[in-house]
């Protein structure tokens, strides 16, 4: 019964994996951009969540309404400036500026908030409650919610990107952004609007990786960046659903290898993600696309 | 290199080919009088200085071989802290069993280099960005499998021992020297490689990955090669580490601070030339031991400063000397000389 729970809590944390994942797909399909900046962007926005939780006294849950928009904005200001000035030279630029971001995010946050690590302090029933199945198994409502609220967003995200104007537009900027442009499209204000979805998504993440667990300056690389990459090539590059499984998976992993041995948790993902690197590389659910 | 001697066997078209615009053959000399003083500095300076200087030397080492694969492969890789770990680990284990950490180093050296096979054929699979991420995975992997190992210190490490009843002052003269040879040595090691046959494959590849692979270049065993040798001499400067903090803590030695710091120091530097990574250390050990007392704000600037050299002055620090006064201290390259009445004009075969 006690790995029936595990699967279970694996199956709920992977939610959170394939929402930390989704921004970093997304950046990636439509911008050819990996950003290494993208977990410590997400604690940004948990941080300020706090910030904002404790100055204005708003409850939990209202500071997505504030945060998640801010990042969005913050999204799009950095892909017109400072992102897309590396991308006008050369890949490795935009390697080189987001790994320095991430390097004066991260080392900014030690700063100015020690290495300290805060939840974002709840205190609602909803987050602190849970029910039981059977005898052994019990669902917080919480990592429920975050699982139902990933479902939501990469749903919502994939019927975007296939049916809506917009999306298509972005689509069109991501397969050919010169014949983009010359249809009339801007394609620099097109990047800008994905990155500002991206960054929306990421700041979701983070708050909500605040709520589940807690964060601190390094959580941005050393779990969030580097799950959200795992998720990535374990589901198989380009194709959302396959981000949602490998999320899945690598949440999964963590609980059985957490059951084996506490610490554990964290290898035991790495290393299923290391056995689909080499034995499919191109991840469990292909689109054809090699990274 | 027998494309030199060819091009130069036919003076009669008016060209030659030669390794540099300027008459850098003293360049040899001075570094053998630079290396000579610096092998001389436990005599003359206090070990303070020289505790210093082993730390430039570490950063240097770790620079140019970043330099070697971010400048020259296109490999960006963020997770070279995993050979700083396993060089260290290589002389805390040889240390454990009773063997002089001094005489650890060659074989941590060895160690890194066939280590960084496996991890190469687990991350090629991936290109750029992911490759990047790829290699800080494999880092945190590596760091998570080592401190399983309780015989070794387990996650919090331990104490390098082996130096008991050792004279302190000689102690860090050894290691000073020690640092010192691993610099040199690594780039001797570089400098050659690129005036080989390896420079000519790799700027092929960064010129035109395809036009390189149809031509016959084996772009994989390059890219290969210049993994391995980076992972060798990260593995060398780990163990120079290792040896300078006298123990090994995993969270220290994995940690990607290494990563950040050899990456700023080339970019800041100069990007793809070997003179780079030496002025981009100079800068970085200046910030950081001004800045000392203020923790982590050295990283910040220097940070703040890579983005900005990145986006706007992407040939660094020796990019801006080298418009101006044009030399080469370390010529890999090749120009081609017109010997005419004409004003010589002169091309750029290629950078070096």
């Amino acid at each position: 019964m006690a790995w029936v729970n595990a699967i279970i809590q694996g199956v709920l944390v992977g939610g959170l994996y394939a929402l930390f994942a989704c921004g970093l797909s997304l950046m990636f399909g439509v911008m050819k951009v990996v950003n290494l900046a993208h977990g410590d962007l997400a604690v940004v926005a948990g941080y300020l969540a706090i910030g904002v939780i404790t100055v204005i006294h708003i409850p939990v849950l209202w500071s997505f309404v504030i945060v998640v928009p801010l990042m969005a904005v913050l999204g799009y200001v950095l892909q017109r400036t400072i992102l897309q000035g590396a991308l006008d030279r050369s890949v490795l630029t935009t390697l080189m500026v987001t790994f320095g971001l991430s390097v004066v995010i991260e080392n900014g946050l030690l700063q100015f908030f020690t290495a300290n690590s805060r939840a974002i302090g709840t205190g609602l029933a909803l987050v602190t409650g849970s029910f039981t199945l059977g005898s052994q198994i019990q669902i917080g409502y919480l990592p429920l919610l975050i699982f139902v609220v990933a479902v939501v967003v990469l749903l919502g995200l994939q019927y975007f990107l296939s049916r809506s104007k917009y999306g298509r537009l972005i689509r069109a900027v991501a397969d050919d952004k010169e014949a983009a442009q010359l249809a009339g499209a801007d394609y620099r204000h097109v990047f800008g609007i994905a990155a500002a979805i991206a960054f929306g998504t990421v700041a979701l993440a983070g708050i909500a990786y605040g709520m589940y667990s807690q964060l601190s300056p390094t959580t941005g690389t050393d779990t969030i960046l580097l799950f959200a990459f795992a998720a990535v090539v374990i589901g198989g590059l380009g194709s959302l659903w396959g981000t949602l499984l490998g999320g899945v998976v690598l949440g999964v992993a963590q609980q059985i290898g957490a059951q084996i041995s506490f610490s554990d948790e964290v290898l035991a993902g790495f290393i299923v993600f290391l056995a689909v690197l080499v034995l499919r590389p191109q991840g469990l659910i292909s689109r054809g696309a090699q990274p | 290199m027998s494309l030199a001697t060819k091009t130069t066997a036919r003076p009669a078209e008016g060209f030659r080919v030669t390794r540099g615009r300027r008459n850098v053959a003293w360049t040899g000399l001075v570094a053998l009088i630079v290396v000579v003083v610096l092998a001389l500095f436990p005599y003359i300076v206090y070990s303070g200085t020289t505790a210093i200087l082993v730390q430039a030397f570490i950063v240097l080492t770790l620079a140019s071989m970043w330099n070697l694969l971010a400048g020259y492969a296109g490999l960006v890789s963020v997770g070279q802290q995993v050979f700083v770990g396993l060089g260290a680990y290589f002389v805390l284990i040889i240390a454990i069993n009773g063997t002089s950490p001094f005489a650890a180093l060659p074989v941590a050296v060895i160690g890194c280099g066939v280590a960084a096979l496996p991890l190469w054929w687990l991350v090629s699979r991936l290109r750029s960005g992911y490759f990047a991420i790829a290699t800080w995975v494999l880092a945190a992997t590596v760091m998570l499998i080592i401190e399983k190992f309780s015989s070794i210190g387990g996650g919090t490490g331990m104490a390098l021992p082996g130096f008991a009843g050792m004279d302190p002052a000689l102690l860090t003269a050894y290691t000073y020297w020690a640092g010192l040879a691993v610099t040199v040595v690594a780039l001797a090691t570089i400098y050659l490689l690129l005036r080989g046959r390896l420079g000519l494959v790799l700027t092929a590849i960064r010129d035109d990955e395809v036009a390189a692979r149809s031509s016959g270049a084996r772009v994989w065993l390059a890219r290969m090669l210049v993994f391995v040798v980076a992972g060798a001499g990260c593995g060398a400067a780990g163990a120079v580490l290792a040896i300078s903090q006298l123990q090994v803590q995993p969270s220290a030695v994995f940690s990607v601070q290494w990563t950040a710091e050899m990456a700023f120091a080339t970019i800041i530097g100069g990007l793809g030339t070997i003179e780079g990574p030496i002025i981009g250390t100079a800068v970085f050990m200046v910030l950081q031991q001004t800045l000392a007392s203020y923790n982590a704000w050295y990283l910040i600037i220097l940070g703040l400063v890579a983005i900005f050299v990145a986006l706007f002055a992407r040939r660094g620090l020796w990019g801006l000397v080298d418009e101006r006064i044009n030399v080469r201290l370390f010529p890999v390259g090749y120009w081609l000389r017109v010997d005419e009445a004409r004003p010589r004009r002169l091309a750029r075969l290629r950078r070096g």
